[in-house]
């Protein structure tokens, strides 16, 4: 730290800007947020808009409690979640260890290249359907449709990730007579952690969409049942109390995957 | 006696889709227990590759490489290799950096972490032991590197151009450190650089490469009239300038 213990009149001017900035920034953020909510409740209790179909923040506050009471809220949001989670893991797992296979055998990475970019760019959503009639209208199929939007990325992120290691650092692991085990576990995976994390932080946010996805087509429970369950019986408050609830849900899962890089990399 | 290291007619070329490169042609010396070697050469000549060929990184095309009289692939643990940069892991505290060697060679004992002691003490780096390799000096740095190299008490140590990545000022007093280290430990040492005054002020031997691919064009003994100089107390003694300006004029003919 090369800071002067009495900070001079300019740098204290200078501190007092920033923070007067990063205040006003958080005032003009929740500001959006609240005229937001009331230009949409004067506009339903006025109405401009139909509230039967546009619904309010007053309407899904009290849809939420009713929902609350009987736990069925519980329950659909339990299940998302659940379901997310799961297919979060498997996909940092699988995904690590398919891209450490792959560096391991580079002539296997070379071959399947072309098959992993096209599965990577392929809108996953094409195959949700497919998934419903092979594995079943079933929590296992949303798992996988959640899984089926973030593995091929992860994959192809750590690969290339592995792969722009540091020669020297490679050579320094033989000139000490390391293995390939060696290069694998003292450079490539510590080396990678800060990029494991970014690319983790992405991924929760796709098996979210991916469960969504397949919530959509089939199941009984779930927010995503939910919505399309809603906007079929045109219980619109459902639908939009929903999408309120997974916007929470993505705030929380990438603010959790914010403070676990913190405390990675606070570590190192 | 036979020589430590000897290099019989090696020859070596890299080879790519588009051709191949003869980067060493037809190299051969000896090197003696307790010698310190320096090659020079112009830069991209192959002087690293032969380093590489030394380590048993790479296998010579031809010729042979024989270290106490059996190739070198065989006891690669009596080689010590240093590398241009420092290469210390930034994940990892400099004690752990130091022990690295140790730990992939399952060598970490009562005995070698002494040893490590001894030498982070010796060489002022205890304090730094539990500090991140970004919170030491470029020469606190090198420093590191070079325990983490001795840590597995090789016999021979190659050294690629140790120095390059420091600014003048420092490359200059831990271009004294590492050499008062070696001579202190009497290690057998081949350096690798581009910098005629350091081969000068470092070395009992200079072999001087050509362009590539390289070849050997002169083998200088230094004798300095006083002995156990240290690297900068060379660079004044009055035979620095001829031997400086005999390798100049060597180096630029090639």
């Amino acid at each position: 730290m090369k800071r002067s213990e009495t900070s001079s009149d300019s740098q204290s001017t200078y501190l007092k800007k920033l923070a007067h900035r990063q205040l006003r920034i958080r005032i003009l953020r929740i500001l959006i947020f609240v005229l937001f909510l009331a230009l949409w409740e004067t506009s339903a209790l006025l109405g401009w808009i139909d509230d039967f179909i546009f619904s309010s923040p007053s309407r899904i506050v009290k849809t939420f409690l009713s929902m609350w009471e009987d736990k069925s809220i519980l329950l659909h949001t339990g299940i998302t979640l659940l379901e997310t989670l799961v297919s979060f893991g498997i996909v940092v797992a699988a995904g690590t260890g398919f891209a450490v296979l792959l560096w391991y055998r580079k002539e296997l990475s070379e071959i399947l290249e072309p098959y992993l970019v096209i599965l990577n760019s392929l809108p996953k959503s094409a195959l949700a359907p497919l998934l419903i009639v092979w594995l079943g209208a079933n929590m296992k199929s949303i798992i996988v449709a959640g899984i089926s939007v973030a593995i091929f990325g992860t994959i192809l992120n750590l690969y290339t990730g592995f792969m722009e290691t540091d020669p020297d650092q490679i050579k320094l692991i033989y000139t000490l007579q390391g293995k390939r085990r060696d290069v694998l576990f003292k450079v490539i995976l510590p080396g990678t952690v800060p990029l494991l994390i970014s690319v983790m932080k992405v991924n929760i946010g796709l098996c979210l969409v991916g469960v969504v996805i397949g919530e959509f087509i089939g199941a009984r429970q779930g927010l995503g049942y939910l919505i399309i369950y809603g906007s079929q019986v045109f219980k619109l408050d459902w639908v939009l109390m929903s999408i309120t609830i997974l916007c929470l849900i993505a705030m929380l899962l990438y603010g959790i995957m914010n403070l676990a890089e913190k405390h990675c990399l606070k570590k190192r | 006696m036979t020589p430590l290291l000897e290099l019989n007619h090696v020859t070596y070329a890299y080879h790519s889709k588009s051709g191949e490169t003869y980067a060493l042609s037809d190299i051969s010396f000896q090197v003696q227990e307790g010698e310190f070697i320096a090659v020079i050469g112009p830069s991209g000549c192959g002087k690293s590759t032969l380093l590489s060929l030394i380590a048993g990184l790479l296998t010579p095309e031809e010729g042979r490489i024989l270290l106490n009289g059996s190739s070198p692939k065989t006891q690669k643990e009596k080689i010590g290799y240093m590398l241009q940069k420092d290469l210390l892991f930034e994940w990892r505290t400099v004690y752990r950096n130091v022990i690295l060697g140790l730990e992939i060679q399952r060598r970490l004992t009562k005995e070698t972490k002494e040893n490590i002691e001894k030498m982070l003490k010796d060489y002022g780096l205890w304090r730094f032991r539990d500090a991140r390799p970004s919170e030491l000096s470029g020469g606190m740095r090198q420093r590191a590197a070079l325990i983490r190299t001795l840590a597995l008490n090789p016999r021979l140590l190659l050294l690629d151009e140790p120095f390059s990545a420091l600014d003048f000022q420092t490359r200059l007093s831990v271009c004294d450190d590492v050499t008062g280290i070696l001579r202190s430990q009497k290690k057998t040492a081949v350096l690798v650089t581009h910098d005629l005054s350091e081969a000068v002020s470092m070395a009992d031997r200079v072999i001087v490469l050509s362009k590539r691919p390289a070849k050997i064009r002169k083998v200088l003994p230094l004798h300095f009239e006083q002995p156990d100089l240290t690297p900068f107390q060379r660079r004044s003694a009055p035979e620095f300038n001829d031997y400086f300006n005999l390798l100049w004029k060597e180096l630029n003919d090639a």
